[in-house]
C-alpha cells in the first residue's frame, strides 16, 4: 500500500514552511480549500510530510484526519519522498502477464520496503507504474532513467547492486 | 404566514407535510417505517448506505429516502418488490464485508445490522467472508476498534467531527481499502482523541466497543484481601434500567443500589455526595476568583473529555479551568483517606470502582496528577453503565425484581444539587444554588431554569448582591468550541462557564446504553433521561449542596474549610497543556 507513513526524516526548511503558511493563510475558510492546500504542500516538499500537513491543519483549522482522508483517497498524492534512485516496476497488462508482479516482489525483498515507500537512508524509492510503453521489453523495470527489460526475479538483485 | 406544505402520496396514502421534509420522515408521519443504517438524524445525513431506498414515480433509479426531500405530487412506494429486492442485495453486500462473530460479539443483543438482516429477511449468507480477520486497535484506554466489523456508515466519523469538533477519525484510502482510522493510521492513543466515546454509541455494529474492565472488577470482588467500594454517577441511575428493558427515563436508583450490594461490593457509596463536595470546593473557588480578581470566566472541570480537549485544543484556557477534581475523583479521594481512616482500613487494601456514564473516566482514573499524598490513585477501575449491566446479568440478578436499597452512610447522602450534575446545566445550577446563598443569604431561589434544557449553548445573568453574575453552559464539544471562540475574541463575557463534553451532558455520555439510530433520531433520549434527574431533584428534601449533613461532617471532622489546605491537597488537581499533533521524531 503506497500511503504508509514515511521512514525518512523531515527535511523541510523554514523558507518552505513559510511559503506553505502564506498559502494556507490565503485559503483559510474557503470552501474546498483542502485540495489546493494539499497540492501546494506536495509541490513545495515533493510529497506530503506529516509535519507539513500539521501546519496546514492548524493553519486552516481543519482536523489532520480530514487532510489525510482526502490525501489518501487520491493517487496524485504521495506520503513518501522520492529516493535518489527511483525504482519503478511496470504493472501494465503486457508486463503483468509476463510476470512483473514477481519482479516487483523481488525488488521489495531486495530493498526491504513496500511498494510506494522509501528506504530509511533515502536512497531508493519504489513505485509500481502503469504501462510505460515498452511492452516489447516486458516485464520492465526502470531505475532513474535506466530501463531494464525481459526481466526475471533472480536478475533484480544484481541490477540494484550497481546503484548501492 | 402559514408554513408551506407539500402534498404527495406514499404507498397510496395521501400525505401533507411541510416543504423540505424528507421522504423518510413524511412516511413516518403516516405510520410507515423505512429501514435505515447510516442515517442518524442531525448527525449523519449522507444517504450513503442505500438501505433506505424507495421508489419514486418518474425517477430513473431508487432514491435514498433519508435525504430526499418531498415535492408536490410525488408518488412514493416504500415497499415494492423492486425496493425490497434492492435493500436485500445491498445488505447482503454490506454483510459480505462484515466479520460475523455474532455469538461472541459485545453488540449481539442490540446490533443494528443484525436487526436489519432479520427485518429484511436475509436467511442465508450468499457471499461468504470467512477470510476476514479481526483488525483490532485497542491503544486507547476506553475503546476497541475492530474494522472487520465496520460497515463504513460513517456515523462515528460524523459524531467525532460534527458533534465533538475533534475529528480524529476519517475514512482513509478508497474503494475496497476504505477504512475508518486516524491520520497516518496512527493509534488512537497517539492522536488528539478525548475519549468521549460518542463514536461508540453512534456505531450500529460491534466495530466500536467500550474496553471492558469488568474482569478486573470480578477479580477484586473475588479477592478476600480487598475491600471493594463502588459508587455510581448521577446519570447512571436514570439509564441503567434501559439495559434491562425498562423505558428510557426510568429512575432505578434503589434497584441499582441493591444490585451493587448483591454483586458483593463491601460498600456502595454515591457519586452524588461527591458532587455536593465538588460544589463546596468549586463554589468557593468561584467566589474567590470573583471577589479577589482571579481568572474569569472560570470553567468547570468535571468532564474529563472536555478537560482533555481543553488541554490539547484550547491550552490557553487552562488557567480558566477550575482546579477541582471531578466528582468521581473526589469520591475516590475521600474513600481512600476519610473513609479509610474512619473504617480503620489501609487505603492500599481498598479497590475503588466507579460506575460512570462516561468512557473518558477510564482515561481520567489513570491521570498521574490525580494521585493522593498517601500514594494511592483515587479510583482504581471505572466501568460504564453498559459494563455494569453485563455484570448484573452475569450474576443472574433480575433487575426489575430487585427491591430498593440504600447507599451506605458516610458518603451516601446527597442533595438534589448533586443529582442534577448528570445533565447539561446541572453543575451550573447546583453551583448557583450554593453561591447565591453564600452571597445573598437564605431566601434565594432554588431553581435556575434558564440553564436547563437540551440546547447546545445556554446563557443567563443572575443579579446577586454587588454584581450580576453572567453564566454560560455548553454541552457537546462542537458547541463548546463555538462558545469559547466568542469568549476568546471578546464577543461574549461570562464569569462562569459549565462545559460537558457530550451533547446533553452525562446522561448522553459515551458509556450510556446504546440506543438504535431510529430511537435516537425520533425520540428525545437525552430529554427523557434529564427529566428523570430533575424529577429526583424536585423530590429530594435537601436541594443545596451545603445543606448536606454528610458534607458538613466531612468539613467539620476532616477537611476543615472548603478551599482550605487539606481540601486542596486531596480534592484539587492541575492540568498539562498537550500538543494536538505529535509527529514521530525520526
Amino acid at each position: 500500500m503506497p500511503n504508509c507513513k514515511t521512514v525518512v526524516p523531515y527535511r523541510g526548511t523554514p523558507e518552505q514552511e513559510e511559503e506553505l503558511l502564506r498559502f494556507v493563510a490565503e485559503h483559510k475558510g474557503q470552501p474546498g480549500g483542502v485540495m489546493p492546500a494539499l497540492q501546494k504542500t506536495q509541490q513545495i516538499f515533493g510529497y506530503l510530510p506529516e509535519e507539513a500537513l500539521i501546519l496546514v491543519a492548524e493553519g486552516m483549522d481543519v482536523p489532520l484526519s480530514e487532510l489525510y482522508s482526502v490525501a489518501s483517497f487520491y493517487a496524485q498524492f504521495s506520503f513518501n519522498p522520492k529516493g535518489e534512485h527511483q525504482v519503478s516496476v511496470c504493472l501494465g497488462t503486457a508486463c503483468y502477464v509476463k510476470g512483473s508482479a514477481d519482479v516487483l516482489e523481488a525488488v521489495e525483498k531486495k530493498l526491504g520496503i513496500r511498494t510506494g515507500s522509501i528506504t530509511r537512508d533515502g536512497r531508493f524509492s519504489l513505485d509500481a507504474t502503469r504501462c510505460i510503453g515498452a511492452c516489447g521489453l516486458a516485464p520492465v523495470m526502470t531505475v532513474g532513467g535506466d530501463v531494464y527489460g525481459r526481466l526475471t526475479p533472480d536478475q533484480v538483485g544484481a541490477i540494484l547492486d550497481k546503484y548501492m | 404566514m402559514a408554513e408551506k406544505t407539500v402534498n404527495l402520496t406514499i404507498n397510496g396514502l395521501d400525505v401533507t407535510v411541510p416543504a423540505g421534509t424528507t421522504i423518510l420522515e413524511a412516511a413516518r408521519s403516516v405510520g410507515i417505517r423505512v429501514p435505515t443504517l447510516c442515517f442518524l438524524k442531525g448527525v449523519n445525513e449522507i444517504g450513503a448506505c442505500r438501505i433506505c431506498v424507495v421508489e419514486v414515480k418518474g425517477a430513473r433509479s431508487l432514491v435514498a429516502s433519508c435525504v430526499y426531500p418531498v415535492s408536490e405530487g410525488m408518488v412514493v412506494n416504500t415497499n415494492s418488490e423492486r425496493v425490497r429486492h434492492s435493500r436485500q442485495l445491498t445488505l447482503e453486500l454490506i454483510m459480505s464485508n462484515h466479520r460475523m462473530d455474532c455469538l461472541t460479539c459485545a453488540r449481539n443483543s442490540h446490533c443494528e445490522l443484525l436487526s436489519l438482516a432479520n427485518e429484511l429477511g436475509i436467511d442465508a449468507v450468499r457471499y461468504a467472508n470467512d477470510h476476514l480477520l479481526p483488525q483490532i486497535e485497542d491503544s486507547a484506554p476506553h475503546l476497541i476498534r475492530d474494522n472487520s466489523k465496520c460497515v463504513l456508515c460513517r456515523r462515528c466519523v460524523s459524531a467525532c467531527h460534527k458533534l465533538q469538533s475533534v475529528g480524529v477519525i476519517s475514512p482513509n484510502e478508497r474503494g475496497f481499502r476504505t477504512h475508518i482510522s486516524s491520520a497516518y493510521d496512527r493509534n488512537l492513543d497517539e492522536t488528539d482523541c478525548v475519549s468521549c466515546g460518542q463514536c461508540i454509541v453512534a456505531c450500529p455494529t460491534g466495530a466500536l466497543t467500550v474496553k471492558d474492565d469488568t474482569a478486573k472488577v470480578w477479580a477484586a470482588l473475588n479477592d478476600p484481601t480487598k475491600h471493594v467500594v463502588v459508587a455510581p454517577a448521577p446519570a447512571v441511575r436514570v439509564t441503567e434500567g434501559e439495559c434491562h428493558g425498562l423505558p428510557i427515563g426510568t429512575n432505578v436508583e434503589g434497584k441499582l443500589i441493591t444490585a451493587l450490594h448483591r454483586l458483593g461490593f463491601d460498600k456502595v457509596f454515591d457519586v452524588d455526595t461527591a458532587a455536593d463536595l465538588t460544589i463546596m470546593e468549586e463554589g468557593t473557588e468561584f467566589l474567590d476568583r470573583l471577589q479577589n480578581g482571579g481568572v474569569l470566566p472560570m470553567i468547570t472541570s468535571c468532564s474529563p473529555g472536555w478537560v482533555r480537549y481543553c488541554e490539547m485544543h484550547q491550552p490557553e484556557l487552562i488557567p480558566n479551568l477550575s482546579s477541582c477534581k471531578s466528582p468521581q475523583q473526589m469520591l475516590g479521594s475521600m474513600v481512600k483517606t476519610y473513609y479509610a481512616e474512619k473504617a480503620g482500613i489501609d487505603p492500599k487494601d481498598i479497590v475503588m470502582v466507579s460506575v460512570m456514564p462516561c468512557t473518558a473516566k477510564k482515561y481520567e482514573v489513570q491521570r498521574e496528577e490525580q494521585r493522593l499524598p498517601n500514594g494511592c490513585m483515587p479510583v482504581d477501575i471505572s466501568i460504564t453503565t453498559r459494563e455494569l449491566s453485563r455484570m448484573i446479568k452475569r450474576a443472574g440478578l433480575l433487575f426489575d425484581h430487585l427491591p430498593d436499597g440504600q447507599f451506605d452512610p458516610l458518603l451516601g447522602v446527597s442533595t438534589g444539587a448533586g443529582t442534577i450534575f448528570g445533565v447539561t446545566g446541572g453543575v451550573m445550577e447546583a453551583a448557583l444554588r450554593t453561591v447565591s446563598v453564600k452571597l445573598a443569604g437564605e431566601g434565594m431561589q432554588v431553581d435556575f431554569r434558564e440553564v436547563r434544557g437540551m440546547k447546545g449553548v445556554k446563557e443567563a445573568g443572575y443579579f446577586l448582591p454587588g454584581r450580576t453574575v453572567r453564566v454560560a453552559v455548553a454541552s457537546g464539544l462542537a458547541n463548546a468550541k463555538a462558545l469559547l471562540e466568542r469568549v476568546k475574541n471578546g464577543q461574549a463575557h461570562y464569569d462562569f462557564i459549565e462545559i460537558m463534553g457530550c451533547p446533553g451532558g452525562c446522561i448522553n455520555g459515551g458509556g450510556q446504553p446504546t440506543q438504535s439510530a431510529e430511537v435516537r433520531s425520533f425520540t428525545d433520549v437525552a430529554g427523557l433521561r434529564a427529566k428523570a434527574l430533575y424529577q429526583q431533584d424536585m423530590d429530594m428534601p435537601l436541594r443545596r449542596s451545603h445543606e448536606n449533613p454528610e458534607i458538613q461532617a466531612i468539613y467539620r471532622d476532616y477537611l476543615g474549610e472548603p478551599g482550605g489546605h487539606k481540601a486542596h491537597e486531596l480534592l484539587h488537581t492541575h492540568y498539562v497543556p498537550m500538543k494536538k499533533y505529535r509527529p514521530d521524531q525520526i
